[in-house]
């Protein structure tokens, strides 16, 4: 059960949260922080487990919300039939681009999401008669479920937060199956986990498509929370803030993909005085984080918990030895 | 306009373009040369070339020619600033070198961003200008009118070109850093300084990527973020044409720049930016060495 920890201790603070905090603004904040976890996530996992980079996230997280928001608008879909074709298309794509690239050594897969990332926002632009272009896509309906729908924030809260502790609980399951041993052994030293059996490609792709899915689901939830889209939010810099949440979070713990996203989400509401410093210090965190504290937040608390535990003499776990 | 002279006024469009491709490419590759890391911090050097330009220009109201020159050592200096503090302290030895390198790499965009930002608060969000090298009087060949300054902008390019190919291949430190493109290992062992040589590279870089932004600020005006798109068609060109080859900078520069406009003018304008990438990606997907690129690499 010790495993399990960390997602029980994050599902009692995340649904006494809104007990205590009932404005929209922190509400919309904390789900945003809920969408961006699960993106940081599958970066973390293609990051920290397969030492791979991806530079076109945002790309895989605007396909999930626009194929969502125009099967439903332009065609009038209902969202739940929306969902697996959004994630069918994102984890298509990914594979293509994985098959592409991840057999050659170094980092093409990086360059290859940089440039798909690059041509879908221009097509979120250009295909003005399916995305609106840059006004828009406008009207996408929100989500129900049995008969209940989600429109207000604190139900959209409740139905992210469930989602991304759910999705938790799957990713602590995969890091601690043989797939997750295989990623580790393959960050470990590629060549010895080919060495025993581990086929290296294969096990890379399949990170990657996961990383993908969980964009488009992230996108997807997007799409039906902010009933807006705009090729803006899913531009260039924006695969650069969730590189930077999953490193700055810690990119060998699934733990991090929350921290990372929390800071991130959080520090420019903080800082909101100050918008046109942003960029400067979302730069500046980037490289202190990887010169200074390689392993992040996540690395941190578990040196913090180490060092605390040895103090009072307590040996013990911590959350199942991510 | 007759067609020919419609064709004639692209091609030489794209060659100006290709041009400050083929800078942006170089300094790419002497970077990647040195210590295999692709400098995603290139186009912000390219970004103050122009803007610490119309600074000095503009403000200071230095000669354009002094102001160009003070530019370049300015950028070179801030190159070298970025490799002491931020690459070098991260370089270190005795982990797996493709782990760091994948570290290295991440912290350059980090720097990129910073320099975005810190650009963005000195010089504002509006595009600025700099004059032509030599008069706005448009010269006109073969009933197509152009712009003198490309002259400037391909001349100074292949100067540039010229002095690096002779930089790497006849001075003691190009042969160094030729060295350490082939192997590190072999390179340390020979007595070469692969921390220092990572140094050299990053200085170059910024001087080569300041004289682009010098260049092709009078034709197109900076802003604080026009180095994104300019660096990442830089680094398109780069792997079209061979990542890491200079020869294969330059003319994966020419192509790009040539296609990229002949794309823009006969298919579509709006497609214009997904036109580097898309090539990008074909040559990743079928030639991953580029054009002129080694013949072999290496698979996992």
């Amino acid at each position: 059960m010790s495993r399990y920890r960390g997602v029980l201790i994050l599902f009692v603070i995340t649904m006494i949260f809104p007990l205590f905090v009932k404005s929209h603004y922190h509400l919309n904040i904390m789900i945003f922080i809920g969408l961006y976890t699960i993106l940081a996530l599958g970066l973390t996992l293609l990051l920290g487990h397969a030492g791979q980079v991806s530079l076109g996230q945002a790309c895989f997280y605007g396909i999930g919300a626009y194929v969502s928001g125009i099967a439903t608008v332009k065609f009038g879909m209902n969202p739940w039939l929306a969902l697996p074709i959004a994630i069918a298309i994102t984890s298509i794509l990914a594979f293509f681009i994985g098959y592409s690239t991840l057999h050659l050594k170094g980092l093409y897969l990086a360059m290859a999401t940089l440039g798909v990332g690059i041509i879908f926002n221009i097509l979120f632009v250009e295909l003005k008669d399916l995305t609106g272009g840059a006004i828009g896509l406008m009207d996408i309906p929100s989500l129900s479920i049995g008969g209940i729908k989600l429109d207000t924030d604190l139900k959209f809260y409740c139905f992210v937060w469930l989602i991304v502790l759910f999705i938790f609980f799957l990713t602590i399951n995969l890091v601690n199956s043989r797939v997750g041993r295989g990623m580790r052994a393959i960050q470990g030293n590629e060549m010895a986990a080919n060495c025993i059996g581990i086929d290296s490609f294969k096990y890379k792709i399949k990170v990657f498509v996961l990383s993908g899915a969980m964009a488009g689901l992230s996108g997807f939830l997007y799409a039906h929370f902010i009933n807006f889209l705009s090729p803006s939010v899913f531009d260039f810099s924006f695969s650069i803030l969730f590189l930077t949440m999953t490193i700055v979070g810690g990119r060998e713990s699934i733990w991090g993909a929350f921290y990372g996203a929390a800071l991130l989400t959080i520090l420019p509401e903080v800082l909101r005085r100050y918008e046109d410093l942003n960029v400067m210090i979302w730069g500046l965190i980037l490289v202190v984080v990887l010169i200074f504290f390689n392993r992040g937040i996540a690395g941190g608390l578990d040196i913090l918990v180490k060092k605390l535990e040895s103090r009072f003499g307590k040996k013990g776990e911590w959350r199942g030895g991510q | 306009m007759s067609f020919e002279t419609q064709l004639l006024q692209y091609i030489i469009a794209g060659l100006t373009l290709g041009s400050v491709y083929a800078i942006v490419a170089l300094g790419f590759s002497m970077v990647y040369n040195a210590s295999k890391v692709i400098n995603f911090a290139q186009g912000e050097f390219v970004m103050l070339g122009g803007l610490v330009t119309i600074f000095l220009y503009g403000k200071i109201h230095l000669p354009l020619i002094l102001s160009m020159m003070a530019t370049t050592v300015i950028v070179t200096f801030i190159g070298i600033l970025i490799e002491r503090f931020t690459i070098a302290p991260a370089n270190v030895g005795g982990m797996d070198r493709e782990k760091v390198v994948v570290i290295l790499i991440m912290i350059t965009i980090g720097v990129s961003e910073f320099l975005k930002g810190g650009a963005m608060l000195l010089w504002g969000k509006d595009p600025l200008g700099l004059p032509t090298f030599s008069g706005e009087k448009p010269i006109v060949f073969w009933k197509a009118s152009f712009n003198p300054q490309i002259i400037w902008v391909v001349g100074i390019t292949l100067l540039v070109v010229i002095l690096i190919k002779f930089f790497l291949s006849h001075t003691l430190l190009g042969k160094a850093m030729r060295g350490c493109s082939d192997n590190q290992t072999l390179a340390r062992l020979m007595g070469i300084d692969i921390k220092w040589m990572s140094m050299v590279s990053f200085a170059l870089s910024a001087a080569s990527g300041s004289v682009g932004g010098i260049l092709i600020t009078p034709i197109t005006l900076m802003t604080f973020d026009g180095g994104l798109m300019l660096g990442l068609k830089g680094f398109c060109a780069g792997v079209i044409g061979g990542f890491g080859n200079v020869l294969g900078s330059i003319v994966g520069g020419f192509v790009l720049g040539l296609l990229e406009s002949l794309g823009a003018g006969l298919i579509s304008s709006s497609y214009k930016d997904a036109i580097a990438f898309l090539i990008l990606l074909l040559i990743l997907r079928f030639r991953p060495t580029g054009i002129l690129g080694a013949k072999t690499i290496t698979r996992t």
